[in-house]
């Protein structure tokens, strides 16, 4: 070769190609069925692992410098946010309620999905996906230490975050997040890239960060706004990631399509559920609103996923099967949550409350056919069983729906007035469900599903055995701090107090 | 027609980026939100790296957007020269 | 505690959460502990994989390793991805600035033909090994328990693809694309990389994370780094006036220098932990170095011909050395 001729400048597909996709091989020594042992019992047939499009085609060095950057702005603003007592500018405490969840039940997934991400960059054949599997898996260890970093100040201020990593294993509304990536972890490589790749980031983490995110913002909170836009700035990628796998699973082989599509519609209902509790905290937990989870669902998941699946339907792909349910479901779900929250806030490490009057003026306004028709009245039975000095807890045990672990809170998508629940026998014993979606998810893997863990059961196991006080103690929650009302909590008096001092001479 | 979209932050890094999208894209919508920007354009949208540079008055690459990035929706195509999001309904 | 800041004295409730202050006390925790300690879910899965039913979703029973705690795997540098990523990021910054002198000056052109052609078919193939050490170190990261652990493998995993691709871009620079496909050929083909190549595809068949953390992580870069970019790139290579090769290759030789520490801290952890322990690790480095050894010895021959196998031998004994400094003895 003739070394004095100038080199041509590589193009960045070119550089790509040969810095990552031309790094693979296929083994001789073994057979790829030995190599890649999971890759076919699920039934995808894929028949040129090429063909997969790598539409960020990031290497490694562009990957640690563009990474660094985004690195050194977080964490210059968390020190700056702990340093200046940055927790006193949020606009109320009741907005902490919101945080605890997300450091209870949303990072220990972040941290999940990173292990599931590890495991498919190994196990997918093809180096592009594989590539950026590890990228996702490395970015999602990111993601779960942000959120940690972030919330790790608040901790140290307020109640409800200090045992985040015990409520993740053993705390009944952690199961919901909790069963949703051991269910992912738990499948084959294709389904998890539905499940986590395209239902979760795809169809509904624009729903988790943007707008709630612009919430944070909107409530004085940069370091959860600043987390969560540079996380999101990493899901940008891993959406297209989850978007390029399912067209990359439905050009290989038609016969993809059905198996495909059934992930879908399950992956869908599954994640949807999960997300109802990030209504919640749009419609209920942010002292200032910045627009509502209906609002949010227009945007992201109306419109966007509309342009999705009408994207898709050239494959032969409809949109998934509870897609009308759960329209239907959406101007209720946050206030049936809420309620169920409230009632049931005895048991959980953060506050609830009755919404004040002005925000039931906003609720009604933004919910003009549901809210006073069929919540008002109750939260205004509720303030007349507090007021009355007989605050309710509901203190029976709620039945939890053996798929999504939601107690059964939810009505019928065709009648509000009526709870929805459903039922299968199986093997001699009966379980329950909390809608027509998570029954026929339940009915299409009974084997999976009955192995779930239920923390109701739990309760009356060793080394509880029913004492509410020993559940507690498991769980490490510390009554009359972490639980309860918000009204009277130490959180509130602190709060008050603390910001008295800031903002006056005293 | 679907619509795509890019979310950026909204900063000073930002703020020549969201100029020269509207000046390519001159169906673009451009929604403030707090801390953040999102752009909406029907049917496709592109980015072209000459219309930051003349606003910026640098070289770029277009990988940068990463930094400042929230989110997007639409089928991605990058090369050196553009980064565009097309729905294909 | 009270702080006193600026305007306001306020009451700090706690110093830290309630899974470090068990492990370390009630102190304030570093970000490394809280980023990093017991983040992975222990208790209560709720499904049997159906990839393997055997298995449980973590499941520190697959490897034949046993560790009362997994935790007690703590990296010396403390990485989480914060430290990572900057670390890798500045290293990235002088590799750029090193392969953009060697190119600007035209270094490369200048090198003579010989040694050349010895740089490219010794580390051109490595490429391919590298890849093969990335999808090791996704895996361990996948199967591995506890993120104390698991993490830094994948760290190392993303490093195995920086190495590759470092390796990729050094071919361009001194032979073009055709040093790419040639390498690929050698790595398939020619007798020489065979050995290594079995090795490698061998390692992606084991399936007890720690035994291929000591098959690839231990034993195999414990001599390919050692004899590849000391002996060969700065030794043979250097000495003969072609330092543009190692500054080609600066980030490779840092990174070793580095990783070993973290490698050898795992090793004597889990050697130390038990004499069960001890006597897997044995039988494992031995069985791995061995082949490793005989794996290297016609690569290194494309540089150092007939002095080949004295020089395999000094670095297998240096590394048995270092490895008896962890508490295992081949």
């Amino acid at each position: 070769m003739d070394m004095q001729v100038a080199k041509k400048k590589l193009s960045l597909k070119e550089k790509y190609k040969l810095l990552t996709r031309d790094l693979g091989w296929d083994t001789t020594y073994h057979t790829k069925d030995e190599v890649f042992p999971y890759v076919q019992y699920e039934g995808i047939k894929i028949h040129d692992w090429d063909k997969w499009e790598d539409p960020f085609r990031l290497t490694m060095d562009s990957y640690w410098k563009y990474q660094a950057e985004k690195e050194r702005k977080f964490y210059a603003i968390i020190d700056a946010h702990a340093q200046n007592n940055g927790h006193l500018h949020i606009t109320d405490a009741r907005y902490l309620s919101a945080l605890k969840i997300f450091l209870q039940a949303i990072s220990p997934g972040e941290y999940a999905a990173g292990k599931g991400f590890a495991r498919m960059g190994r196990e997918f054949p093809g180096v592009g996906t594989q590539v950026a599997c590890q990228m996702q898996s490395i970015d999602e260890i990111r993601h779960a230490q942000t959120q940690i970093h972030a919330l790790s100040n608040y901790n140290k201020f307020y109640n409800g975050f200090h045992a985040f990593a015990d409520a993740r294993d053993r705390m009944w509304y952690c199961t919901l997040p909790r069963s949703f990536f051991d269910d992912a972890l738990s499948s084959g490589p294709f389904e998890f890239m539905i499940a986590i790749g395209f239902s979760f980031e795809y169809v509904l983490t624009n729903l988790l960060f943007v707008p709630f995110m612009s919430g944070a913002a909107y409530n004085g909170d940069m370091a959860t706004v600043t987390f969560g836009f540079s996380a999101q700035s990493d899901e940008a990628r891993h959406m297209t990631l989850g978007l390029e796998c399912i067209k990359f699973m439905l050009e290989q082989d038609p016969a993809n399509l059905p198996i495909v599509q059934g992930w879908i519609d399950k992956w869908f209902w599954r994640g949807f559920r999960l997300l109802g509790v990030v209504g919640t905290m749009m419609d209920y937990m942010l002292p200032k609103r910045v627009m509502s989870w209906r609002e949010a669902w227009n945007i992201y998941g109306v419109e966007n996923g509309g342009a999705l699946f009408r994207d898709l339907a050239r494959y032969g792909i409809r949109p998934p099967k509870g897609w009308d349910d759960a329209e239907k479901g959406i101007d209720h779900m946050s206030h049936q949550f809420m309620l169920a929250l409230y009632q049931y806030n005895f048991g959980t490490a953060f506050h609830s409350w009755i919404p004040s009057e002005d925000e039931m003026v906003w609720l009604s306004k933004k919910y003009p056919d549901t809210f006073d028709k069929y919540y008002r009245p109750r939260w205004a039975h509720l303030s007349k069983l507090k007021a009355a000095g007989t605050p309710f807890a509901n203190m029976g045990l709620a039945k939890l729906c053996q798929t999504c672990q939601i107690p059964t809170v939810f009505t019928e998508p065709d009648d509000p007035t009526s709870l929805c629940q459903r039922e299968t026998e199986y093997k001699g014993e009966k379980y329950h469900f909390c809608s027509d979606g998570c029954q026929h998810i339940f009915e299409n893997e009974p084997e999976k599903y009955i192995q779930a863990w239920l923390p109701m059961q739990q309760l009356f196991q060793a080394p509880i055995n029913g004492d509410l006080g020993a559940w507690m103690n498991w769980v490490s929650l510390i009554p009359g701090k972490d639980n309860g009302d918000f009204d009277g909590s130490e959180d509130e008096r602190n709060f008050a107090a603390w910001r008295q001092q800031a903002t006056s001479n005293q | 027609m679907s619509t795509v979209f890019i979310a950026l932050q909204a900063n000073e890094d930002t703020r020549p980026i969201i100029d020269a999208i509207v000046q390519d894209n001159p169906t673009a919508i451009v929604n403030r939100q707090p801390a953040m920007v999102k752009i909406d354009v029907p049917g496709s949208m592109t980015i072209k790296r000459e219309t930051i540079e003349e606003h910026i008055g640098r070289a770029y690459d277009l990988q940068e957007l990463q930094i400042n990035l929230i989110t997007l929706s639409g089928n991605v195509d990058e090369d050196e020269d553009s980064f565009t999001l097309r729905w294909n309904s | 505690m009270q702080i006193d800041l600026r305007t306001v004295s306020i009451k700090q409730q706690r110093n830290t959460f309630d899974h470090l202050a068990r492990r370390f006390g009630d102190k304030p925790a570093s970000r490394y502990q809280e980023g990093s300690y017991d983040i992975q879910a222990t208790e209560n899965l709720h499904y049997r994989p159906t990839w393997d039913p055997d298995q449980l979703i973590y499941d520190a029973s697959i490897t034949r390793i046993v560790m009362a705690d997994w935790y007690a795997l703590k990296d010396p540098r403390q990485y989480f991805y914060n430290n990572y990523t900057l670390a890798r990021a500045r290293q990235q910054e002088t590799a750029e600035a090193n392969f953009s002198f060697v190119e600007s000056r035209g270094l490369a052109d200048m090198l003579p033909e010989d040694l050349k052609r010895v740089a490219l078919e010794v580390l051109v193939p490595l490429r391919h090994a590298a890849w093969g050490a990335n999808m090791n170190n996704s895996f361990i990261s996948g199967y591995g328990y506890a993120a104390i652990f698991t993490q830094a493998c994948m760290f190392h995993a993303m490093d195995n693809l920086g190495i590759a691709q470092y390796l990729s871009r050094l071919g361009l620079l001194l032979g073009d694309q055709e040093a790419l496909t040639e390498g690929k050929t050698a790595w398939l083909d020619d007798e020489a990389w065979q050995p290594m190549r079995r090795y490698i595809e061998d390692c992606l068949v084991v399936r007890d994370p720690f035994e291929l953390f000591v098959a690839q992580n231990v034993a195999l870069d414990g001599l390919l780094y050692p004899l590849v970019y000391e002996r060969i790139v700065d030794g043979y290579l250097s000495a003969k006036g072609a330092s543009a090769v190692a500054m080609l290759c600066q980030f490779m030789n840092d990174w070793f220098d580095e990783t070993r520490k973290w490698v050898d801290a795992v090793m004597k952890v889990a050697a130390a932990e038990s004499e069960h322990n001890r006597a897997i690790l044995q039988e494992w480095t031995e069985k791995w170095s061995a082949r490793a050894a005989a794996a290297m010895l016609p690569v290194v021959g494309k540089a150092l011909g007939a002095d080949a196998e004295e020089v395999v031998g000094e670095e297998v004994a240096a590394f048995k050395a270092r490895l008896k400094k962890v508490g295992v003895e081949i």
